[in-house]
């Protein structure tokens, strides 16, 4: 009994000493930083799921026609593919800024070490990179929305909602792959995450339905967050709305907090142990 | 200095001036040893995972949309298979030519270390650039054993897809390896060259697709795309692709002369950046 | 006989001048130093001496060969450790090693052989399975250093080889140093300790601003440039100034530094006895001998720490 009040305590005691409610500090040096930073770089990143979509929306979707959605409807290629690349880039975007952007100040730029000597503690700092992770990945998802618009792959007035759903998705990742992040010290170490989302990325629906699959495979893509994101905002952009929907919302709740809960444990582990 | 003591100078350098390549490659080698569980876990994840989605699943949709005749005369997976083998060899370049470029000049100068050894700059040089080919050829040699197991690569001359990807991944990295060792400072300049330019070369590249599929105005970047260069040389091998002969020769001068063009640029660039 | 001779060396980064016609001979089994302070051209200096950085201008052997012609055959022969470390973190302790021996072209037994040897000498047999980055700063330039004795070289080139490790760790890598010169290894270094100028070195360059400011043994530079012993005395940083021109006159020569004054006197308790003689109560007074401190605020007004 006592010794669990104290560790209780001590647990109480270790989030005051890793937060002190000042994750805005941590975003505004942030946004500083981007502000002062090569605006090439944040250009770019808006390219990079337009280039996705004029190659397989545009490219392959003239070679495959048309794909039966959910609702039995067939759509062209492009607004299938679409929504996946939007869910694929918050997913992307979200992993850069939690895994090598924070490997790298962990690693070489040695920043953290700079703000924690200030009043900052680990938990500030987590939530700022994963707030400013969020604003880059409204930013982007707005762009690439009106790309979809443009294009006329928006179907439904439901689509609206995909930006929302797309910070969400980026947050639910961001969580996790900060803690994962801070396993890692070498570059080469880097690489496993990439050898799990690859796999994420090209099977969970996002080329192809997955009715393709026999069921046992199925069910286990529909395990895997990604086909979450990817079905949350298809079923927006192209209005196939059900309850289904709040499903995939619930999987990200419970994504995020997990995240938070085990980043938060591994920044103690690593820099108050 | 007596003649004598001379000829032991001359002699102590022999071996390095000779094979200082190699060590260099060696050394790479080394490093490479030290993560062989994801390395060997992605070279052969990687092709069954895209013999699953692209093969299987895209393929599904393709073939029912290209009717029996399939594509280029072949089914999507034959049909995709070079491609992939090379984008797989092109992948391996990108990643050895970025950051372990600069790395190896600043966070963690271990070419400064090797330099200050008999090794020269250009032996630096070569000794990477050996080391990326010998890796990407291993690697793809994996892949293409595994495409050709279920099928992707129908002809005999296909094991030529290995060689093929190899020139493919140094006519795209050896560039790509000078300008990463111009770079002094990490502004972000990898991720922008990875989004506009290798991206773009990647993607509008006629590997998932013809190229003729894409709006006229797009498939220039095709033509300049080392990687369309080399998926449509590997057709050639993989399944005996007709296409005409002059049109393969531009295929392969294109690949050697943006190889050596980039090697020898890298060697300029490290040169200056070594002698320091 | 030298084994290195540089004559009016000058290296320029655009306008700046890092070496500025600098001149020193080196002979073989000698322990020469270049002691100077930030951006004297110290590093500029051992790169160019290492055939790793060509010269602007000026005449330069190792070895009896130009290095800008035959870089690699004068590498093949020298050890070097550099001011800044530059193991390769991804290897192992030992790992660091036989790539590193690799490099001069010797045969991978007789590597690893040596391998042992140097870790036993560097104190790290124990953790040649370590990963570089566990080990300390300390540890890391013992490491470095091992590994510059690879190839047996017959120059090694230490900058700052003691920077950064605590008085007992020092001591121990003079010790090292010590020996191999007492085996006939040439020594090229730079400091910034004046006690490690005075250990090591048989004769030494000051240098400042790309420039040498003297040249001689320790012994003999301090015989040259400052008197046999010094008094310092403090009066409180304001009262220093005026308590100098009450003293002008006293000793040799006074130098005064912001928190005391220096007077050089071949008698520093017999300056001392003057001083109060004239009235003045220093806070605290000391008596010491001479050092190269000495020699290069002479030579340059300013001290050699900053
Ligand atoms: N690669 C370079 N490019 C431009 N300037 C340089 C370069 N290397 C050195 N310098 C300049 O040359 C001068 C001498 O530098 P050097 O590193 O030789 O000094 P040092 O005596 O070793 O100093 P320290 O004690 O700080 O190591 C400095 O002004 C420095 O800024
Ligand atoms: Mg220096």
């Amino acid at each position: 009994m006592s010794a669990v009040t104290e560790q209780r305590a001590m647990r109480r005691g270790g989030v005051r000493a890793l937060y002190a409610g000042n994750a805005r500090a941590v975003v505004g040096r942030g946004l500083v930083a981007t502000r002062s930073s090569n605006w090439v770089v944040i250009a770019s990143g808006f390219f990079e799921p337009v280039f996705y979509l004029l190659s397989l929306g545009v490219g392959l979707g003239a070679f495959i026609g048309t794909v039966t959605d959910a609702a039995g409807r067939e759509i062209p290629y492009a607004a299938f593919i679409a929504p996946a690349l939007l869910a694929v880039s918050a997913m992307n975007g979200a992993i850069y800024d939690s895994t090598w952007n924070v490997f790298f100040k962990m690693n070489f730029g040695k920043l953290y070490e700079g703000m924690l000597a200030t009043s900052l503690g680990p938990l500030d700092i987590a939530l700022g990179e994963i707030l400013l992770a969020l604003f880059r990945g409204a930013v982007y998802g707005i762009g690439f929305q009106i790309v979809m618009q443009l294009m006329g792959l928006n179907l439904s007035w439901w689509a609206l909602l995909a930006v929302p759903a797309v910070m969400l998705i980026a947050f639910g990742f961001a969580a996790i792959g900060m803690g994962v992040t801070s396993y890692f010290t070498t570059f080469q170490q880097m690489e496993w995450i990439m050898f799990v989302l690859t796999p994420m990325f090209m099977l969970s629906a996002t080329f192809f339905p997955i009715t393709v699959y026999p069921e046992p495979v199925q069910w286990l893509v529909m395990a895997l967050p990604l086909w979450h994101g990817v079905e949350l905002v298809r079923g927006l952009t192209t209005g196939v709305v059900g309850p289904e929907l709040l499903v995939h919302v619930l999987y990200y709740g419970v994504m995020i907090a997990a995240g938070l809960a085990f980043t938060t444990r591994r920044l103690r582990a690593l820099f108050l142990d | 200095m007596s003649s004598e003591d001379r000829l032991e100078l001359r002699r102590a350098a022999v071996r390095p001036r000779a094979f200082g390549a190699w060590y260099v490659t060696e050394h790479h080698v080394r490093i490479w040893r030290r993560y062989l569980g994801v390395n060997v876990a992605t070279a052969i994840g990687t092709p069954f995972m895209f013999l699953l989605a692209f093969g299987i699943g895209l393929g599904l949709l393709v073939n029912a949309n290209a009717g029996p005749g399939g594509v280029d005369g072949v089914s999507y997976l034959v049909f995709i298979a070079p491609a992939l083998i090379a984008t797989s060899a092109v992948t391996i370049a990108s990643d050895e030519f970025s950051y372990p470029v600069m790395q190896g000049l600043k966070w963690n100068p271990i070419y400064i270390g090797m330099h200050a050894t008999p090794i020269t700059a250009r032996q630096v040089v070569d000794g990477l650039v050996l080391f990326v080919a010998l890796r990407v050829t291993a690697t793809t040699f994996v892949y293409f054993l595994i495409m050709a197991a279920f099928g992707g690569v129908p002809a005999a001359s296909g094991v030529l897809t290995v060689p093929v990807a190899t020139f493919t991944a140094l006519a795209f990295g050896t560039p790509l390896f000078a300008y990463a060792a111009t770079l002094r400072e990490d502004r972000g300049q990898f991720a922008v060259v990875q989004r506009v330019l290798v991206l773009p070369l990647t993607l509008f590249s006629g590997t998932l697709f013809p190229l003729e599929q894409l709006p006229a105005f797009l498939q220039p970047i095709g033509w300049l795309s080392p990687l369309w260069h080399g998926a449509e040389l590997g057709r050639v091998v993989g399944y005996g692709a007709e296409r005409p002969l002059w049109l393969t020769a531009v295929h392969l001068a294109f690949l050697v002369v943006l190889a050596l063009a980039g090697w020898r640029l890298a060697v300029r660039v490290m040169r200056g950046r070594l002698d320091a | 006989m030298t084994v290195i001779s540089a004559t009016d060396l000058v290296k320029r980064y655009g306008e700046v001048a890092a070496v500025d016609g600098v001149s020193f001979e080196v002979a073989p089994g000698e322990s020469f130093g270049l002691l100077g302070p930030n951006g004297a051209g110290k590093s500029t200096t051992m790169r160019m001496v290492g055939a790793v950085s060509t010269r602007t201008a000026g005449e330069l052997t190792v070895l009896g060969l130009d290095p800008d012609e035959f870089g690699p055959e004068i590498r093949a022969r020298l050890g070097v450790v550099p001011q800044q470390d530059n193991l390769d973190n991804e290897l192992r302790v030992r790992e660091n090693l036989l790539t590193y021996g690799r490099y001069f072209g010797l045969p991978r037994r007789l590597i690893a052989e040596r391998a042992d040897e140097l870790l036993e000498f560097a104190q790290l047999a124990d953790r040649g399975d370590a990963k570089v980055d566990e080990l300390s700063g300390g540890m890391k330039r013992r490491l470095t250093i091992a590994r510059a004795l690879i190839n047996e070289p017959r120059i090694l080139l230490l900058d700052e080889p003691t920077t950064g490790l605590d008085p007992q760790a020092r001591h121990i890598l003079w010790d090292r140093l010590f020996r191999l010169k007492e085996q006939g290894t040439t020594l090229l270094l730079t400091t910034h300790y004046m006690d490690e100028a005075e250990q090591l070195c048989d004769r030494l360059v000051v240098v400042d601003h790309g420039r040498i400011m003297a040249e001689g043994s320790p012994a003999a530079l301090i015989r040259q440039y400052s008197t046999r012993e010094v008094l310092e005395v403090r009066f409180g940083s304001e009262r220093n100034a005026a308590a100098a021109a009450a003293l002008a006159d006293v000793g040799d020569r006074l130098e005064v530094l912001p928190d005391r004054v220096l007077v050089y006197a071949d008698d520093g308790e017999a300056a001392l006895v003057e001083v109060t003689a004239r009235g003045l109560q220093p806070l605290t007074s000391l008596v010491r001998r001479s050092s190269l401190e000495d020699v290069f605020l002479r030579l340059t007004g300013r001290s050699l720490i900053e």
